[in-house]
């Protein structure tokens, strides 16, 4: 079987690597660049737990092979905490408000209200649901991580920072 | 699961994909991914080939004209969901994508892709059948048809198309401004597959009589379906209470399917439930020119 050399911009870093075509973005992220932060659940576009940007959209991990992402600018949750370790306001929401029990979930919701807050600042209880739709949790009710949700986007408004 | 192996190819022009595709056995397109990925994963599929049409520019891009807008077949469900112009001339495809899938799906499914799996449930092909959507197809050297969406969905998930054959874009008819539209939906959970749903559009005459009234229902039967019979019974009524009840009875006359999610009898007393909702909100959104 063919491989294909792959480069991406990941988290800001140039990053490549040789894969089978039927490799997913998910796997490749994971077992040839090791960010294993990106969690495979289900692995057919259900449970959201896989959920990356890539060019600034969220994307399922699992349902995009890494070839197709070649030449891509590729977000993943090892991106949200500064080089120092200073915690992403979503992150730190996320510790605050307990929304995370098991973490499984939590990359792809970090990741995917990334992009809600990025678009919607000031997101409504009800928009902060929709947008989590796609990301099943099964610990918290999702209470918690709605509550986290509104808490950063407060955050974030008040610093005036991009999410 | 992982998918199986395949061969991957990612052409940057039409001509050459269809090429690609006619010199490959048990080759498929790969489009936005959201379904056929989920399927390679479950191993329902083994293709030898895949050919991705992402990389092909031309596919994608939304025109609207006087009449009809033109949807490039790689167009993806999020950027229709939020184009200001087709919200403007086709407020229902917004309406409608809302229930497709989730937003991480919607940024890669396009709708060519949803129209090639043609899933029973799939909200863009009953949307596509609702107006009466035209379907372009490249084919070799060079070549173009045109087909009548009613032509182009041939079965169950079974599109009119040649295995080396590519949707290009669908054209979709544009109906008057302040037209009346509605896309109601069941499903267990948010973006599931649906278990019935029912999408109308409807103009009124100066005098409130519907004039023009289009129905379509999904995920009830094999196909999305046209209610032929009750859009002609409903023409030139007004939409009092008693001809809307009449107007469910003809759901009756629906191929329906059953399964694991809901029985025949079920999906039927769903739709009807879908429909009747889907029918008052476009007579009361018909000639009003905010929406």
């Amino acid at each position: 079987m063919r491989t294909h050399l792959i480069e991406m911009k990941v988290n800001g870093k140039a990053c490549s690597g040789e894969a089978v075509a039927r490799t997913t973005l998910a796997d490749f992220l994971r077992h040839t660049l090791h960010l294993t932060g990106t969690h495979v659940g289900c692995e057919h576009g259900v449970c959201g737990a896989c959920t990356v940007l890539v060019d600034g959209v969220s994307t399922r991990g699992c349902l995009m092979l890494a070839v197709q992402a070649n030449g891509a600018r590729v977000e993943t949750v090892e991106g949200l905490a500064s080089a120092e370790g200073v915690l992403h306001p979503l992150q730190q929401a996320f510790r605050d408000q307990h929304g995370l029990q098991c973490g499984f979930c939590t990359p792809g919701m970090l990741i995917t209200l990334k992009e809600l807050l990025a678009e919607n600042p000031d997101p409504t209880e009800d928009e902060v649901r929709d947008a989590i739709s796609g990301n099943i949790c099964r610990c918290t009710g999702y209470q918690s991580i709605v509550a986290a949700a509104l808490q950063a986007a407060k955050e974030l408004r008040r610093s005036g920072s991009a999410p | 699961m992982k998918p199986p192996p395949f061969e991957y190819f990612c052409p940057t022009g039409l001509n050459e994909a269809v090429e690609l595709l006619a010199a490959h056995e048990n080759s498929k397109v790969l489009a936005g991914g959201q379904s056929l990925m989920a399927m390679l994963n479950l191993r329902y599929l083994f293709p030898d080939v895949l050919v991705d049409i992402n990389r092909i520019d031309e596919l994608a891009g939304i025109a609207v004209a006087s009449g009809a807008a033109r949807i490039g077949a790689m167009t993806r469900q999020r950027v229709i969901e939020t184009n200001g112009e087709i919200a403007r001339v086709a407020p229902i495809f917004r309406e409608a994508l809302k229930l497709v899938g989730h937003r991480q799906t919607r940024n890669r499914g396009t709708i060519g892709g949803s129209l090639c799996h043609l899933d029973p449930a799939a909200e863009l092909a009953t949307l596509a059948l609702l107006h009466d959507a035209v379907v372009e197809i490249a084919g070799r050297d060079g070549g173009r048809r045109r087909l009548g969406i009613h032509d182009f969905i041939a079965g169950f998930m079974m599109p009119n198309i040649e295995m080396h054959e590519i949707v290009v874009a669908i054209e979709v008819p544009l109906w008057s401004a302040g037209h009346g539209y509605a896309f109601h939906e069941f499903a267990r959970r948010h973006g599931d597959f649906a278990i019935a749903s029912a999408a109308c559009l409807l103009e009124k005459d100066g005098g409130g009589a519907i004039s023009r009234i289009s129905i379509a229902l999904g995920g009830v039967g094999s196909v999305p379906q046209r209610l032929s019979a009750a859009e002609e019974f409903l023409l030139g009524k007004r939409g009092e209470p008693g001809n809307l009840a009449s107007a469910l009875e003809f759901c009756a006359g629906l191929e329906l399917i059953g399964d694991f999610h809901g029985s025949a009898e079920y999906r039927l007393s769903v739709v009807r439930s879908m429909l009747r909702k889907s029918l008052e909100l476009a007579l009361a959104r018909a000639g009003r020119r905010d929406t």
